[in-house]
Protein backbone atom coordinates (compact mmCIF):
# COMPACT_ATOMS: atom_id res chain seq x y z
CA UNK A 1 0.00 0.00 0.00
CA UNK A 2 1.37 3.71 -0.66
CA UNK A 3 1.92 5.54 3.05
CA UNK A 4 -0.24 7.87 2.92
CA UNK A 5 2.31 11.62 2.46
CA UNK A 6 2.09 13.97 5.36
CA UNK A 7 1.06 16.67 2.51
CA UNK A 8 0.30 15.95 -1.11
CA UNK A 9 2.62 17.41 -3.21
CA UNK A 10 2.95 19.83 -6.10
CA UNK A 11 2.49 19.23 -9.76
CA UNK A 12 4.79 22.13 -9.47
CA UNK A 13 7.59 20.18 -7.72
CA UNK A 14 10.62 18.99 -9.52
CA UNK A 15 11.45 15.50 -7.61
CA UNK A 16 14.77 14.56 -7.40
CA UNK A 17 15.07 13.49 -4.38
CA UNK A 18 11.62 12.95 -3.31
CA UNK A 19 10.59 11.10 -6.59
CA UNK A 20 10.18 8.24 -4.77
CA UNK A 21 7.94 9.34 -1.54
CA UNK A 22 4.78 7.90 -2.26
CA UNK A 23 5.51 4.59 -4.05
CA UNK A 24 4.21 1.54 -2.56
CA UNK A 25 6.59 0.02 0.01
CA UNK A 26 8.68 3.33 -0.98
CA UNK A 27 10.92 2.43 2.56
CA UNK A 28 11.87 -1.16 1.30
CA UNK A 29 15.39 -1.67 0.07
CA UNK A 30 13.38 -3.59 -3.30
CA UNK A 31 11.29 -0.92 -3.80
CA UNK A 32 14.56 1.69 -3.79
CA UNK A 33 16.48 -0.68 -6.41
CA UNK A 34 13.35 -1.20 -8.39
CA UNK A 35 13.54 2.11 -8.86
CA UNK A 36 17.27 3.01 -9.89
CA UNK A 37 18.31 1.95 -6.37
CA UNK A 38 22.33 1.48 -5.95
CA UNK A 39 22.64 2.17 -9.62
CA UNK A 40 25.22 5.04 -8.11
CA UNK A 41 27.12 2.80 -6.12
CA UNK A 42 28.05 0.38 -8.21
CA UNK A 43 29.01 3.37 -10.80
CA UNK A 44 31.00 4.68 -8.16
CA UNK A 45 32.88 1.88 -7.33
CA UNK A 46 34.41 1.72 -10.80
CA UNK A 47 35.58 5.39 -10.51
CA UNK A 48 38.60 6.35 -8.84
CA UNK A 49 38.13 8.21 -5.22
CA UNK A 50 39.16 11.73 -6.51
CA UNK A 51 36.85 12.01 -9.72
CA UNK A 52 33.64 11.17 -7.09
CA UNK A 53 35.06 14.34 -5.67
CA UNK A 54 35.37 16.00 -8.64
CA UNK A 55 31.63 14.89 -9.70
CA UNK A 56 30.17 16.05 -6.36
CA UNK A 57 32.45 19.28 -6.99
CA UNK A 58 30.48 19.58 -10.30
CA UNK A 59 27.33 19.04 -8.99
CA UNK A 60 27.19 22.68 -6.95
CA UNK A 61 25.99 21.19 -3.76
CA UNK A 62 25.84 22.73 -1.32
CA UNK A 63 25.36 21.60 2.44
CA UNK A 64 21.56 21.64 2.88
CA UNK A 65 22.03 21.80 7.07
CA UNK A 66 22.04 25.55 6.75
CA UNK A 67 25.54 26.66 6.52
CA UNK A 68 25.38 25.98 2.51
CA UNK A 69 29.51 24.88 2.28
CA UNK A 70 30.35 23.09 -1.08
CA UNK A 71 30.02 19.89 -0.30
CA UNK A 72 32.51 18.11 -2.66
CA UNK A 73 34.91 20.89 -1.07
CA UNK A 74 34.08 19.31 2.17
CA UNK A 75 34.72 16.27 0.99
CA UNK A 76 38.67 17.25 -0.67
CA UNK A 77 39.31 18.55 3.31
CA UNK A 78 39.14 14.79 4.64
CA UNK A 79 42.99 13.40 4.52
CA UNK A 80 42.32 10.33 2.73
CA UNK A 81 45.75 8.97 3.36
CA UNK A 82 45.84 9.64 7.09
CA UNK A 83 46.73 6.69 8.60
CA UNK A 84 43.75 7.32 11.21
CA UNK A 85 40.35 5.71 10.84
CA UNK A 86 38.05 7.94 8.91
CA UNK A 87 34.21 8.65 9.98
CA UNK A 88 31.50 9.20 8.23
CA UNK A 89 28.94 11.39 10.79
CA UNK A 90 25.11 12.06 9.33
CA UNK A 91 23.66 15.24 10.85
CA UNK A 92 20.19 14.19 11.30
CA UNK A 93 19.46 16.27 14.57
CA UNK A 94 17.17 18.47 12.18
CA UNK A 95 15.93 21.06 15.04
CA UNK A 96 16.42 24.38 13.17
CA UNK A 97 12.41 25.76 13.78
CA UNK A 98 10.59 25.61 10.80
CA UNK A 99 12.42 22.69 9.36
CA UNK A 100 10.78 19.29 9.17
CA UNK A 101 12.14 17.76 5.61
CA UNK A 102 15.05 15.19 6.90
CA UNK A 103 12.11 13.31 8.54
CA UNK A 104 10.75 12.47 4.94
CA UNK A 105 14.25 11.34 3.31
CA UNK A 106 14.37 9.13 6.16
CA UNK A 107 10.95 7.81 6.47
CA UNK A 108 9.86 7.29 2.85
CA UNK A 109 13.64 6.95 1.12
CA UNK A 110 16.00 5.45 3.85
CA UNK A 111 18.29 3.82 1.41
CA UNK A 112 18.30 6.87 -0.77
CA UNK A 113 20.20 8.22 2.01
CA UNK A 114 22.48 4.83 3.03
CA UNK A 115 23.69 5.28 -0.64
CA UNK A 116 25.25 8.54 -0.28
CA UNK A 117 26.91 7.97 2.61
CA UNK A 118 28.24 4.71 1.26
CA UNK A 119 29.64 6.59 -1.90
CA UNK A 120 31.06 9.15 0.32
CA UNK A 121 32.64 6.09 2.08
CA UNK A 122 34.06 4.89 -1.22
CA UNK A 123 35.52 8.70 -1.86
CA UNK A 124 37.47 9.20 1.71
CA UNK A 125 38.00 5.64 2.37
CA UNK A 126 36.21 5.57 5.64
CA UNK A 127 34.59 2.32 6.41
CA UNK A 128 32.15 3.79 9.76
CA UNK A 129 29.40 5.72 9.59
CA UNK A 130 27.12 7.30 12.49
CA UNK A 131 23.67 8.43 11.78
CA UNK A 132 23.44 10.91 14.87
CA UNK A 133 19.24 11.59 15.27
CA UNK A 134 17.49 13.85 17.43
CA UNK A 135 15.99 11.76 20.33
CA UNK A 136 12.53 13.34 19.52
CA UNK A 137 12.59 11.15 16.35
CA UNK A 138 12.55 7.66 18.25
CA UNK A 139 10.11 6.60 15.64
CA UNK A 140 12.75 7.00 13.22
CA UNK A 141 15.57 5.78 14.91
CA UNK A 142 13.79 2.39 14.89
CA UNK A 143 12.73 2.81 11.42
CA UNK A 144 15.88 3.60 10.36
CA UNK A 145 17.35 0.55 12.60
CA UNK A 146 15.31 -1.56 9.92
CA UNK A 147 16.07 -0.34 7.06
CA UNK A 148 20.10 -0.68 7.87
CA UNK A 149 19.38 -4.27 8.85
CA UNK A 150 17.68 -5.05 5.72
CA UNK A 151 20.76 -3.44 3.72
CA UNK A 152 23.42 -5.41 5.91
CA UNK A 153 20.64 -8.64 5.40
CA UNK A 154 21.05 -8.25 1.75
CA UNK A 155 24.75 -7.19 1.60
CA UNK A 156 24.32 -3.42 0.98
CA UNK A 157 26.09 -2.87 4.17
CA UNK A 158 28.89 -4.91 6.37
CA UNK A 159 31.76 -6.87 5.19
CA UNK A 160 32.55 -6.92 1.47
CA UNK A 161 29.52 -4.95 0.06
CA UNK A 162 27.96 -6.46 -3.01
CA UNK A 163 31.61 -8.19 -3.95
CA UNK A 164 33.34 -5.15 -4.25
CA UNK A 165 35.73 -5.83 -1.30
CA UNK A 166 34.67 -2.72 0.38
CA UNK A 167 33.44 -2.72 3.87
CA UNK A 168 31.23 -0.16 5.92
CA UNK A 169 29.36 -0.20 8.99
CA UNK A 170 26.13 2.33 10.08
CA UNK A 171 25.12 2.96 13.29
CA UNK A 172 22.36 4.92 14.45
CA UNK A 173 22.76 7.37 17.47
CA UNK A 174 20.02 8.92 19.49
CA UNK A 175 20.36 12.50 21.02
CA UNK A 176 18.51 13.35 23.66
CA UNK A 177 17.00 17.02 23.08
CA UNK A 178 19.55 19.81 22.40
CA UNK A 179 19.48 21.84 19.43
CA UNK A 180 23.04 23.22 20.05
CA UNK A 181 23.90 19.00 18.39
CA UNK A 182 22.87 19.84 15.20
CA UNK A 183 26.35 22.25 15.19
CA UNK A 184 28.56 19.72 13.90
CA UNK A 185 31.53 20.24 16.47
CA UNK A 186 29.28 20.35 19.23
CA UNK A 187 26.77 16.83 17.59
CA UNK A 188 30.49 15.34 18.25
CA UNK A 189 30.91 16.26 21.45
CA UNK A 190 27.66 14.60 22.08
CA UNK A 191 28.72 11.83 19.77
CA UNK A 192 31.47 11.03 22.49
CA UNK A 193 29.23 11.37 25.48
CA UNK A 194 29.98 14.67 26.52
CA UNK A 195 27.61 17.52 27.16
CA UNK A 196 27.34 19.13 23.57
CA UNK A 197 29.41 22.30 23.65
CA UNK A 198 30.78 23.69 20.50
CA UNK A 199 34.80 23.06 20.11
CA UNK A 200 37.17 25.79 18.66
CA UNK A 201 38.20 25.66 15.37
CA UNK A 202 40.32 24.73 13.99
CA UNK A 203 41.36 21.88 14.07
CA UNK A 204 38.20 21.40 11.48
CA UNK A 205 36.49 18.09 11.75
CA UNK A 206 37.60 16.88 8.77
CA UNK A 207 40.98 16.73 10.14
CA UNK A 208 40.11 16.06 13.66
CA UNK A 209 36.31 15.29 14.26
CA UNK A 210 35.07 11.75 15.67
CA UNK A 211 37.22 10.72 18.49
CA UNK A 212 40.08 12.66 17.01
CA UNK A 213 40.15 11.41 13.56
CA UNK A 214 39.36 12.91 10.28
CA UNK A 215 35.59 13.15 10.19
CA UNK A 216 33.30 14.35 7.28
CA UNK A 217 29.37 15.44 9.13
CA UNK A 218 26.89 16.32 6.32
CA UNK A 219 23.59 16.88 6.73
CA UNK A 220 20.72 13.89 5.84
CA UNK A 221 19.69 15.76 2.66
CA UNK A 222 23.04 16.27 1.87
CA UNK A 223 23.62 12.62 1.80
CA UNK A 224 20.89 11.61 -0.48
CA UNK A 225 21.47 14.02 -2.79
CA UNK A 226 24.74 12.36 -3.77
CA UNK A 227 23.16 9.03 -5.44
CA UNK A 228 21.36 11.55 -7.95
CA UNK A 229 24.37 12.84 -9.04
CA UNK A 230 27.18 10.30 -9.13
CA UNK A 231 23.59 8.12 -11.45
CA UNK A 232 23.10 11.07 -14.12
CA UNK A 233 26.47 13.13 -13.63
CA UNK A 234 27.00 16.11 -11.50
CA UNK A 235 26.41 18.67 -14.38
CA UNK A 236 23.28 17.50 -15.04
CA UNK A 237 22.18 18.18 -10.89
CA UNK A 238 23.94 21.42 -10.96
CA UNK A 239 22.18 22.71 -14.20
CA UNK A 240 18.93 21.92 -12.39
CA UNK A 241 19.53 25.29 -10.34
CA UNK A 242 21.18 28.23 -10.92
CA UNK A 243 24.96 29.13 -11.31
CA UNK A 244 26.97 27.53 -7.77
CA UNK A 245 23.71 26.55 -6.12
CA UNK A 246 23.19 23.12 -7.37
CA UNK A 247 20.92 20.80 -7.97
CA UNK A 248 17.14 20.91 -5.97
CA UNK A 249 16.24 21.01 -2.21
CA UNK A 250 13.42 20.28 0.18
CA UNK A 251 11.63 22.93 1.40
CA UNK A 252 9.07 22.88 4.49
CA UNK A 253 6.91 25.65 4.02
CA UNK A 254 4.94 26.69 7.32
CA UNK A 255 2.73 29.24 9.01
CA UNK A 256 -0.07 31.10 7.23
CA UNK A 257 -0.18 29.47 3.99
CA UNK A 258 -3.13 26.90 2.72
CA UNK A 259 -1.16 24.46 1.85
CA UNK A 260 2.01 24.02 4.47
CA UNK A 261 4.13 20.99 3.42
CA UNK A 262 7.59 20.18 2.58
CA UNK A 263 7.92 20.44 -1.53
CA UNK A 264 11.48 19.83 -3.93
CA UNK A 265 12.05 22.86 -5.89
CA UNK A 266 15.01 23.62 -8.31
CA UNK A 267 17.71 26.22 -6.23
CA UNK A 268 16.78 29.77 -7.59
CA UNK A 269 12.24 28.98 -7.64
CA UNK A 270 10.88 32.23 -7.33
CA UNK A 271 9.94 33.01 -3.53
CA UNK A 272 6.28 34.56 -4.63
CA UNK A 273 5.53 31.88 -6.87
CA UNK A 274 6.51 29.46 -3.99
CA UNK A 275 4.21 30.75 -1.86
CA UNK A 276 1.35 31.60 -3.74
CA UNK A 277 1.37 28.42 -6.39
CA UNK A 278 2.93 25.90 -4.16
CA UNK A 279 1.90 26.64 -0.99
CA UNK A 280 -1.56 28.36 -2.27
CA UNK A 281 -1.10 31.28 -1.39
CA UNK A 282 -2.20 33.10 2.24
CA UNK A 283 -5.53 31.92 3.59
CA UNK A 284 -8.44 34.72 3.85
CA UNK A 285 -6.68 36.63 0.97
CA UNK A 286 -4.56 38.47 3.52
CA UNK A 287 -1.38 40.21 2.79
CA UNK A 288 2.00 39.14 3.18
CA UNK A 289 3.68 41.10 6.05
CA UNK A 290 7.46 38.51 6.28
CA UNK A 291 8.86 35.54 5.56
CA UNK A 292 11.54 34.05 7.24
CA UNK A 293 13.30 31.94 4.67
CA UNK A 294 15.41 29.42 6.03
CA UNK A 295 14.50 28.51 9.81
CA UNK A 296 14.26 31.00 12.63
CA UNK A 297 18.28 31.72 12.85
CA UNK A 298 17.55 33.41 9.42
CA UNK A 299 16.97 37.29 9.03
CA UNK A 300 13.55 37.92 8.09
CA UNK A 301 12.28 39.54 5.11
CA UNK A 302 9.68 42.27 4.29
CA UNK A 303 7.13 41.31 1.66
CA UNK A 304 8.66 43.69 -0.54
CA UNK A 305 12.23 41.88 0.21
CA UNK A 306 10.39 38.63 -1.17
CA UNK A 307 10.66 38.91 -5.29
CA UNK A 308 13.27 36.80 -5.14
CA UNK A 309 14.86 33.73 -6.44
CA UNK A 310 15.42 30.90 -3.93
CA UNK A 311 19.56 30.03 -4.01
CA UNK A 312 21.89 30.75 -1.30
CA UNK A 313 23.35 33.58 -3.23
CA UNK A 314 20.46 35.55 -3.89
CA UNK A 315 19.20 35.43 -0.24
CA UNK A 316 23.13 36.54 0.48
CA UNK A 317 22.87 39.50 -1.52
CA UNK A 318 20.02 41.09 0.56
CA UNK A 319 21.09 39.90 3.84
CA UNK A 320 19.65 36.95 4.31
CA UNK A 321 19.76 32.83 4.09
CA UNK A 322 18.65 29.93 2.53
CA UNK A 323 19.11 27.81 5.98
CA UNK A 324 18.26 24.60 6.24
CA UNK A 325 14.85 25.05 3.78
CA UNK A 326 12.74 26.12 6.99
CA UNK A 327 10.41 28.63 5.19
CA UNK A 328 8.31 30.36 7.55
CA UNK A 329 5.12 32.61 6.21
CA UNK A 330 3.48 35.34 7.92
CA UNK A 331 0.48 37.22 6.99
CA UNK A 332 -0.68 40.93 8.06
CA UNK A 333 -2.33 39.79 11.28
CA UNK A 334 0.90 38.70 12.88
CA UNK A 335 2.25 40.67 15.58
CA UNK A 336 6.35 40.86 15.26
CA UNK A 337 6.71 41.52 19.10
CA UNK A 338 5.46 37.96 19.84
CA UNK A 339 7.36 36.65 16.70
CA UNK A 340 10.56 37.87 18.12
CA UNK A 341 9.70 36.95 21.85
CA UNK A 342 9.06 33.01 20.95
CA UNK A 343 12.22 32.96 18.70
CA UNK A 344 14.11 34.31 21.75
CA UNK A 345 12.62 32.18 24.38
CA UNK A 346 14.00 29.28 22.03
CA UNK A 347 17.35 30.55 21.88
CA UNK A 348 17.65 31.40 25.47
CA UNK A 349 16.77 27.61 26.34
CA UNK A 350 18.38 26.10 23.96
CA UNK A 351 21.98 28.00 24.52
CA UNK A 352 24.71 25.65 25.83
CA UNK A 353 26.21 28.45 27.81
CA UNK A 354 29.77 27.76 26.67
CA UNK A 355 30.29 31.37 25.44
CA UNK A 356 29.13 34.31 27.22
CA UNK A 357 27.79 36.80 24.89
CA UNK A 358 25.26 34.00 23.81
CA UNK A 359 24.00 32.85 27.30
CA UNK A 360 24.08 36.18 28.96
CA UNK A 361 22.86 38.15 25.38
CA UNK A 362 20.00 35.91 24.96
CA UNK A 363 18.75 35.60 28.65
CA UNK A 364 18.49 39.62 28.52
CA UNK A 365 17.16 39.51 25.38
CA UNK A 366 14.57 37.24 26.31
CA UNK A 367 13.73 39.26 29.60
CA UNK A 368 13.20 42.51 27.53
CA UNK A 369 10.99 41.32 25.05
CA UNK A 370 9.12 39.21 27.80
CA UNK A 371 8.45 42.43 29.39
CA UNK A 372 7.86 43.94 25.94
CA UNK A 373 5.20 41.88 25.29
CA UNK A 374 3.62 41.45 28.91
CA UNK A 375 3.02 45.56 28.53
CA UNK A 376 6.39 47.17 30.04
CA UNK A 377 7.58 48.20 26.67
CA UNK A 378 9.99 51.82 26.95
CA UNK A 379 11.02 53.79 24.05
CA UNK A 380 14.84 53.17 24.35
CA UNK A 381 14.14 49.36 24.52
CA UNK A 382 14.21 49.17 20.37
CA UNK A 383 17.27 50.63 20.06
CA UNK A 384 18.54 48.44 23.05
CA UNK A 385 17.21 44.77 21.44
CA UNK A 386 19.09 45.83 18.53
CA UNK A 387 22.59 46.85 20.30
CA UNK A 388 22.45 44.06 22.40
CA UNK A 389 21.93 41.85 19.23
CA UNK A 390 25.11 43.59 17.56
CA UNK A 391 27.65 42.83 20.61
CA UNK A 392 27.03 39.21 20.45
CA UNK A 393 27.58 38.69 16.27
CA UNK A 394 30.63 36.96 16.03
CA UNK A 395 31.58 36.33 19.73
CA UNK A 396 31.33 33.23 20.33
CA UNK A 397 32.40 29.79 19.34
CA UNK A 398 29.50 28.91 17.22
CA UNK A 399 26.72 29.83 15.25
CA UNK A 400 24.02 29.68 17.87
CA UNK A 401 24.94 33.15 19.26
CA UNK A 402 24.72 34.55 15.66
CA UNK A 403 21.31 32.61 15.14
CA UNK A 404 19.89 34.39 18.17
CA UNK A 405 21.00 37.80 17.20
CA UNK A 406 20.01 37.69 13.61
CA UNK A 407 16.34 37.68 13.22
CA UNK A 408 16.49 40.21 16.44
CA UNK A 409 18.31 42.63 14.35
CA UNK A 410 16.09 42.06 11.14
CA UNK A 411 12.82 42.16 13.20
CA UNK A 412 13.64 45.50 15.29
CA UNK A 413 14.68 47.27 12.42
CA UNK A 414 12.02 46.15 9.95
CA UNK A 415 9.60 45.89 12.31
CA UNK A 416 10.15 48.62 14.36
CA UNK A 417 6.47 50.02 13.73
CA UNK A 418 4.66 46.93 15.63
CA UNK A 419 6.97 47.67 18.81
CA UNK A 420 5.99 51.33 18.24
CA UNK A 421 2.40 50.27 18.08
CA UNK A 422 2.50 48.76 21.46
CA UNK A 423 3.72 51.13 23.35
CA UNK A 424 1.08 53.51 22.05
CA UNK A 425 -1.47 51.26 22.94
CA UNK A 426 0.41 51.02 26.46
CA UNK A 427 -0.06 55.27 26.27
CA UNK A 428 -3.61 54.33 25.71
CA UNK A 429 -3.84 51.98 28.72
CA UNK A 430 -2.72 53.94 31.81
CA UNK B 1 20.59 -3.11 37.47
CA UNK B 2 19.18 -5.52 34.67
CA UNK B 3 17.03 -4.14 32.44
CA UNK B 4 14.32 -6.09 30.13
CA UNK B 5 15.79 -8.68 27.38
CA UNK B 6 15.40 -6.28 24.74
CA UNK B 7 16.94 -3.58 25.71
CA UNK B 8 19.90 -5.59 27.25
CA UNK B 9 20.13 -6.79 23.78
CA UNK B 10 20.61 -2.89 22.46
CA UNK B 11 23.18 -2.28 24.90
CA UNK B 12 25.25 -4.92 24.07
CA UNK B 13 25.09 -4.13 20.25
CA UNK B 14 25.37 -0.23 21.33
CA UNK B 15 28.56 -1.14 23.25
CA UNK B 16 30.63 -2.73 20.45
CA UNK B 17 28.96 0.55 17.82
CA UNK B 18 31.89 2.57 18.89
CA UNK B 19 35.63 2.41 18.28
CA UNK B 20 37.76 0.64 21.14
CA UNK B 21 37.93 2.19 24.32
CA UNK B 22 35.11 4.78 23.20
CA UNK B 23 32.60 3.14 25.33
CA UNK B 24 31.63 6.82 26.95
CA UNK B 25 29.82 7.29 23.73
CA UNK B 26 27.23 4.65 24.66
CA UNK B 27 26.78 7.67 27.79
CA UNK B 28 23.71 9.48 25.91
CA UNK B 29 21.67 7.16 24.13
CA UNK B 30 22.21 4.54 26.88
CA UNK B 31 20.87 6.72 29.41
CA UNK B 32 17.48 7.85 27.06
CA UNK B 33 16.62 3.69 26.09
CA UNK B 34 16.75 3.38 30.21
CA UNK B 35 15.08 6.54 31.13
CA UNK B 36 12.11 5.14 29.21
CA UNK B 37 12.27 1.89 31.17
CA UNK B 38 13.40 2.95 34.56
CA UNK B 39 10.82 5.95 34.49
CA UNK B 40 13.66 8.53 35.69
CA UNK B 41 17.30 8.98 35.57
CA UNK B 42 18.26 7.46 38.79
CA UNK B 43 21.40 7.76 40.67
CA UNK B 44 21.02 3.74 40.57
CA UNK B 45 20.59 4.70 36.82
CA UNK B 46 23.65 6.62 36.79
CA UNK B 47 25.80 4.57 38.15
CA UNK B 48 24.74 1.56 36.08
CA UNK B 49 25.71 3.53 32.93
CA UNK B 50 29.16 4.62 34.56
CA UNK B 51 29.90 1.04 34.85
CA UNK B 52 28.83 -0.12 31.59
CA UNK B 53 30.12 2.82 29.97
CA UNK B 54 33.54 2.20 31.89
CA UNK B 55 33.00 6.23 32.76
CA UNK B 56 33.32 7.67 36.67
CA UNK B 57 29.71 8.53 37.60
CA UNK B 58 30.32 12.24 37.63
CA UNK B 59 30.99 12.11 33.22
CA UNK B 60 27.54 10.47 33.40
CA UNK B 61 26.07 12.64 35.77
CA UNK B 62 26.69 15.81 34.32
CA UNK B 63 25.34 14.96 31.26
CA UNK B 64 22.40 15.02 32.36
CA UNK B 65 21.54 18.57 33.02
CA UNK B 66 22.35 19.46 29.32
CA UNK B 67 19.65 17.56 27.53
CA UNK B 68 16.10 18.21 27.48
CA UNK B 69 14.64 15.32 27.53
CA UNK B 70 16.37 13.64 30.49
CA UNK B 71 14.87 14.03 33.78
CA UNK B 72 15.53 13.39 37.29
CA UNK B 73 12.06 12.94 38.35
CA UNK B 74 9.35 10.65 36.76
CA UNK B 75 7.53 12.51 34.10
CA UNK B 76 3.83 10.59 33.74
CA UNK B 77 3.29 7.56 32.01
CA UNK B 78 1.59 9.54 29.22
CA UNK B 79 4.09 12.62 28.60
CA UNK B 80 2.01 15.15 26.11
CA UNK B 81 4.56 17.39 24.41
CA UNK B 82 3.25 20.52 23.25
CA UNK B 83 4.87 22.67 20.90
CA UNK B 84 4.61 26.43 20.70
CA UNK B 85 7.39 27.43 18.98
CA UNK B 86 6.97 29.98 15.69
CA UNK B 87 5.30 27.84 12.86
CA UNK B 88 3.19 26.19 15.68
CA UNK B 89 2.77 29.38 16.99
CA UNK B 90 1.16 31.08 14.20
CA UNK B 91 -1.21 28.34 13.64
CA UNK B 92 -2.56 28.24 17.32
CA UNK B 93 0.31 26.22 18.95
CA UNK B 94 0.48 28.62 21.98
CA UNK B 95 -4.04 28.06 22.77
CA UNK B 96 -2.52 24.58 22.39
CA UNK B 97 -0.50 24.51 24.83
CA UNK B 98 -2.81 26.93 27.36
CA UNK B 99 -5.79 24.29 26.61
CA UNK B 100 -3.61 21.67 27.70
CA UNK B 101 -2.93 23.43 31.17
CA UNK B 102 -6.23 24.02 32.05
CA UNK B 103 -7.75 20.22 30.47
CA UNK B 104 -4.87 18.54 32.77
CA UNK B 105 -5.14 21.17 35.49
CA UNK B 106 -0.71 20.97 35.72
CA UNK B 107 1.83 23.14 33.90
CA UNK B 108 5.01 22.73 32.10
CA UNK B 109 6.89 19.75 33.27
CA UNK B 110 4.58 19.22 36.11
CA UNK B 111 2.32 15.70 36.39
CA UNK B 112 -1.36 14.76 37.15
CA UNK B 113 -1.95 13.92 40.99
CA UNK B 114 -2.32 9.87 39.70
CA UNK B 115 1.42 10.36 37.76
CA UNK B 116 -0.23 9.46 34.91
CA UNK B 117 -0.01 12.18 32.34
CA UNK B 118 2.42 15.08 31.97
CA UNK B 119 2.63 17.98 30.50
CA UNK B 120 5.09 20.18 28.06
CA UNK B 121 5.56 23.02 26.78
CA UNK B 122 8.56 22.21 24.13
CA UNK B 123 10.76 23.58 21.26
CA UNK B 124 10.35 22.84 18.06
CA UNK B 125 9.95 18.86 17.05
CA UNK B 126 10.47 19.29 13.52
CA UNK B 127 6.86 19.20 12.79
CA UNK B 128 6.52 22.93 11.09
CA UNK B 129 4.63 22.10 8.22
CA UNK B 130 1.97 19.94 9.65
CA UNK B 131 1.35 22.54 12.73
CA UNK B 132 0.67 22.73 15.46
CA UNK B 133 1.95 19.52 16.59
CA UNK B 134 2.15 17.08 19.76
CA UNK B 135 3.96 14.39 20.70
CA UNK B 136 2.78 11.97 23.24
CA UNK B 137 6.00 10.01 24.36
CA UNK B 138 7.13 9.36 20.88
CA UNK B 139 4.26 9.49 18.57
CA UNK B 140 3.76 12.35 16.88
CA UNK B 141 0.46 14.37 16.07
CA UNK B 142 -0.03 16.78 13.67
CA UNK B 143 -2.42 19.38 12.52
CA UNK B 144 -3.65 18.88 16.47
CA UNK B 145 -6.96 21.30 17.51
CA UNK B 146 -8.26 22.13 21.10
CA UNK B 147 -10.70 19.56 20.72
CA UNK B 148 -8.45 16.65 18.46
CA UNK B 149 -6.09 17.41 22.11
CA UNK B 150 -9.37 16.11 24.32
CA UNK B 151 -9.94 13.06 22.49
CA UNK B 152 -6.31 12.17 22.82
CA UNK B 153 -6.43 13.07 25.97
CA UNK B 154 -9.51 11.57 26.91
CA UNK B 155 -8.01 8.23 25.23
CA UNK B 156 -5.45 7.89 27.33
CA UNK B 157 -7.06 8.10 30.60
CA UNK B 158 -9.20 5.30 28.77
CA UNK B 159 -6.26 3.30 27.67
CA UNK B 160 -5.34 3.12 32.18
Amino acid sequence: MPKKLYNEPSPLETRILSKRFGLDNSESLATYIANDGFKAFRKAREMKPEAIIEEVKTSALRGRGGAGFPTGLKWSFVPRSSPKPKYIVINADESEPGTCKDRLLMEYDPHQMIEGILIAGLALDAHKGYLYIRGEYRYLIDHMDRAIAEAYGQGYLGKNILGTGFDFDLYTHSGAGAYECGEETALLDSLEGKRGIPRMKPPFPAVAGAWASPTLLNNVETFSAIPAIIRDGGAAFAALGTPKNGGTRLLCVSGHVNKPGVYEVPLGYPMLKFIEEIAGGIPGGRKLKAVIPGGSSCPILKADECDIPMDYDSLAKIGSMLGSGGMVVMDETTDMVKVALRIMRFYAHESCGWCIPCREGTTWLRKILQRFDDGGGRHEDVALLGELSKNMLGRTFCALGDAAAMPTISIVDKFAADFEKRLAQQMVAV
Amino acid sequence: MNFSPQLEEKFAKMLTAYPEGRKRSAVVPMLIYAQDEVGAVTPELIDEVARRCEVPPLQVDEVVGYYSMLHRKPMGKYHVQVCTNISCLLVGGMELYEHACKKLGIGHKEVTADGQISLEEVECMGACSWAPAVEINYDFHHHVTPEKLDQLIDGLRKAQ
